[in-house]
């Protein structure tokens, strides 16, 4: 047993670095670190920076632009884009809709949508949650009935994240109204500039518009545009949902506002000292910091058991990487909040970017208390923690 | 990174999970081993020294198993989950931890290997609390001996142990960090008086008073090491609680899904759901800690080892206390009863976690170093 990493694993961290550190622009990496909004120019502009490296989809295979690598090597390339403050390739593409279609699309959606999909030429929503089907996801009522070569859709999809920048949307609908829930779901592309299709916005309590509202009304999608077979959606659904496993506790973004938070901790004014002097503020930043070596050594686990273990075994891991990693992510925002003090309330008008114009505190605090209302949705979002919490009870401890 | 363990890792784990569950699987077993005179089973402690346990850390010339910190850790875990009474943290872990850097004697170190020796660490002094360089006890030469003055107190094990090693002060005052030696002391000698009691995890300790007591000296300045040893102590402290976490989980789980109420299993109930998965949470994010804790403990720089450990400690300690208390919870009466095995883990996570620092105690540590090793 060692923890530690073999030199040429440190060599493939470094080399990352090094590349994260030098080849994205550093206005966007100071976004990410300072949890600002990024522009849909930013996403593609960081995706590109990849893509022309190979590091666009490392996940995919590697037939479509994928990296042979080891599972340590994918833990090291999560953590290290997330400790240096880089985009993500996109989710809903990279971790999402992408695997599906590599693993169950036919040869001619590979060759259609996977090169574009790694370039983010087609930038992709996800249309899973409805108003009514949110932990329970498998009562979904929007509705796709075959009409000659066509599907046509109705009903409404929500919480559909950067909607507002995507092209086309993958969506669970249901195709069999008869069969029972998970089964008579199917897994279906939709061009967002198909008619009959509305998208509104969410505004959440931080302001900020990061989701939406997608209405579909009488749309018509071509059948070629299904993924594998008719009624199977719900499996392909979770084999998307277990492609989250790595990344999911977002350790490296944790650890890298921790250490922010302690940066900006030692140049705050309080009192005699700085808020760095404030030993019950440094107390709970210790507790996150703790907490946070343990999921990673958690999370390390994970990564190494994944070369030996059988894939259906039931195993709890990703629920407490989810539970945890959230929580954590939490505590690192609120602590930021804590930081700002009394320059967390100003709420001054903002630019399109959700930058206060101009400060009225320290530029950094004015987007603290944002963020923080914006990070609850990370123990909602993704099987909710309570979801996580059945699911280890019933998957797991058996009860 | 590698998590594997190696093939004589694998075979010891087997070999001291085996001896456990034998031993101690019924718990009637375990109250028979307490009721010895030394309060653990002197068959049992043979069995450790038959199966090499005894000389874990020893090197292969020093006839031992040349074990690390790996190898502690699991044996302490499943002494952890058969809530083992023998001394093994007290002989082995501290004992041979500090003889073996110290004691030039083979002799000496192959007679605990072979179960015939049993030592303990007079360390702690009651002002001192958990400070390990707050040390009173002092130390003057007489001719070519060491005596001994001062009043050590909770030493594990220290009713029967054949030998002790006491800490004392040589130079400088009483909360110096240079000056403190390192003896080995006969308490079978003159000026040494053990008042041994039974402690409340059902182990035992004693108080130790020395009135121009003979020793002989181990090491002069022997701070640092005591501080090294204590740190493999809490790194084997740790794997105990996971253990005993473990199985006081497991038994809690077992539990909801036979204890009827209401005419179905509690564990039916999604508010006891939640509070078992969290269980595990906590056990897990435990385990790792102290995973994190046995890499830690070989650092050559003992400032990061020493915040690393005093992290691992706070933490295991605060989720093996919040474990222990939800699980005597949700046991219901049945865990109030001294009959029940799950009350034991329950006590002895609690004082697990007074043991070489409480929680605050290693949380301003952590705080005072600024956060923990990169």
């Amino acid at each position: 047993m060692d923890l530690r990493y073999t030199p040429e694993e440190i060599a493939f961290r470094d080399e990352l670095r090094r590349f994260f550190r030098t080849e994205i622009p550093a206005e966007i990496r100071r976004k990410v670190s300072e949890g600002r909004k990024l522009a849909r120019e930013d996403y593609i502009t960081c995706q590109r920076i990849l893509h022309a490296k190979g590091l666009s989809a490392p996940n995919w295979p590697v037939e479509w632009g994928g990296q042979d690598w080891s599972p340590v090597q994918r833990y090291i390339f999560t953590e290290e884009i997330q400790a240096c403050a880089v985009p993500q390739p996109l989710s809903f593409n990279i971790n999402m809709v992408g695997p599906v279609i590599a693993t169950f699309g036919s040869e001619a959606q590979k060759k259609r949508f996977l090169p574009p999909t790694a370039t983010l030429d087609i930038w992709w929503a996800q249309g899973f949650s409805e108003p009514g089907a949110g932990s329970d996801l498998a009562s979904l009522k929007t509705s796709a009935r075959r009409e000659g070569d066509h599907f046509i859709v109705n009903g409404q999809k929500t919480w559909t994240t950067l909607g507002q920048y995507a092209d086309w949307i993958f969506c669970l609908v249901r195709t069999d109204p008869a069969a029972k829930k998970q089964q008579g779901i199917s897994f279906l592309l939709i061009d967002l500039k198909t008619p009959g299709i509305t998208i509104r916005p969410i505004i959440t309590i931080d302001g900020g518009h990061e989701v939406n509202e997608v209405f579909f009304d009488e749309v018509k999608v071509p059948a070629e545009n299904l993924v594998g077979e008719l009624n199977k959606g719900w499996d392909y659904a979770k084999f998307l949902l277990s492609n989250e496993r790595i990344g999911i506790a977002r350790i490296g973004l944790t650890k890298e506002r921790l250490a922010r938070v302690k940066r900006l901790a030692q140049e705050t004014p309080a009192g005699e000292g700085t808020v760095w002097d404030d030993p019950d503020f440094r107390r709970r930043l210790a507790w996150s910091e703790i907490e946070l070596k343990a999921l990673e050594i958690t999370q390390m686990r994970v990564v190494a058991a994944q070369r030996t273990k059988a894939a259906d075994k039931p195993d709890p891991s990703s629920s407490i990487l989810k539970i945890k990693g959230s929580e954590l992510q939490q505590q690192a925002t609120q602590l930021l909040v804590e930081v700002a003090g009394p320059y967390a309330l100003p709420r001054p008008d903002r630019d399109e970017e959700g930058l206060n114009l101009p400060s009225v505190g320290p530029e950094w605090a004015d987007a603290a208390a944002p963020l923080f209302f914006n990070f609850r949705k990370v123990s909602i979002y993704g099987g909710s923690n309570e979801i996580q919490r059945n699911i280890i009870a019933k998957a797991f401890l058996g009860l | 990174m590698d998590f594997d363990l190696t093939d004589e890792q694998r075979l010891l784990a087997e070999s001291v999970n085996r001896f456990v569950s034998d031993r101690y699987g019924d718990f009637e077993k375990r109250k028979a081993c307490r009721a010895e005179p030394a309060g653990y089973s002197a068959a049992n402690w043979r069995a450790m020294a038959e199966m090499g346990l005894l000389g874990l850390p020893l090197s292969e010339e020093q006839g031992g198993f040349n074990g690390g910190p790996v190898e502690t850790m699991l044996v302490m875990e499943a002494i952890g989950r058969g809530l083992v009474v023998e001394p093994f943290l007290a002989t082995v872990v501290l004992g041979l931890g500090l003889l073996r850097r110290t004691e030039t004697d083979p002799d000496l170190l192959a007679r605990v290997a072979a179960g015939e020796l049993t030592l303990a660490f007079a360390h702690q002094e009651r002002q001192a609390r958990h400070d390990l360089h707050d040390v009173a006890t002092a130390a003057r030469r007489n001719g070519g001996a060491w005596l001994l003055d001062g009043a050590k107190g909770v030493v594990l094990n220290g009713d029967s142990a054949g030998m002790l090693l006491v800490s004392a002060r040589i130079s400088g005052s009483r909360r110096d960090r240079e000056g403190i030696g390192l003896f080995l002391l006969d308490p079978a000698g003159q000026g040494v008086t053990r008042r041994g009691y039974a402690t409340q995890d059902g182990l035992r300790a004693a108080e130790v008073v020395l009135e121009s007591a003979r020793a002989n000296l181990l090491a002069e300045n022997a701070l640092p090491l005591i501080e090294l040893v204590a740190d493999e102590a809490i790194a084997a402290l740790c794997a105990e609680a996971v253990g005993a976490m473990d199985a006081l989980r497991q038994m809690t789980v077992d539990y909801l899904k036979t204890r009827q109420q209401f005419g179905r299993p509690i564990g039916d109930f999604q508010v006891l759901q939640h509070r078992a998965a969290d269980m595990l949470v906590a056990s897990e994010q435990a385990r790792s800690m102290t995973m994190y804790a046995a890499m830690m403990v070989q650092e050559t720089d003992a400032a990061a080892r020493s915040t690393a450990l005093s992290a691992a400690k706070a933490l295991v300690s605060r989720l093996a206390d919040g474990l222990g208390k939800e699980a005597v919870q949700l046991h219901g009466g049945i865990g109030m009863t001294e009959e029940y095995r799950a009350g034991h883990y329950f006590k002895r996570l609690a004082m697990l976690g007074v043991l070489f620092g409480d929680v605050d105690h290693h949380l301003r540590r952590v705080v005072a170093a600024g956060g923990l090793p990169e």
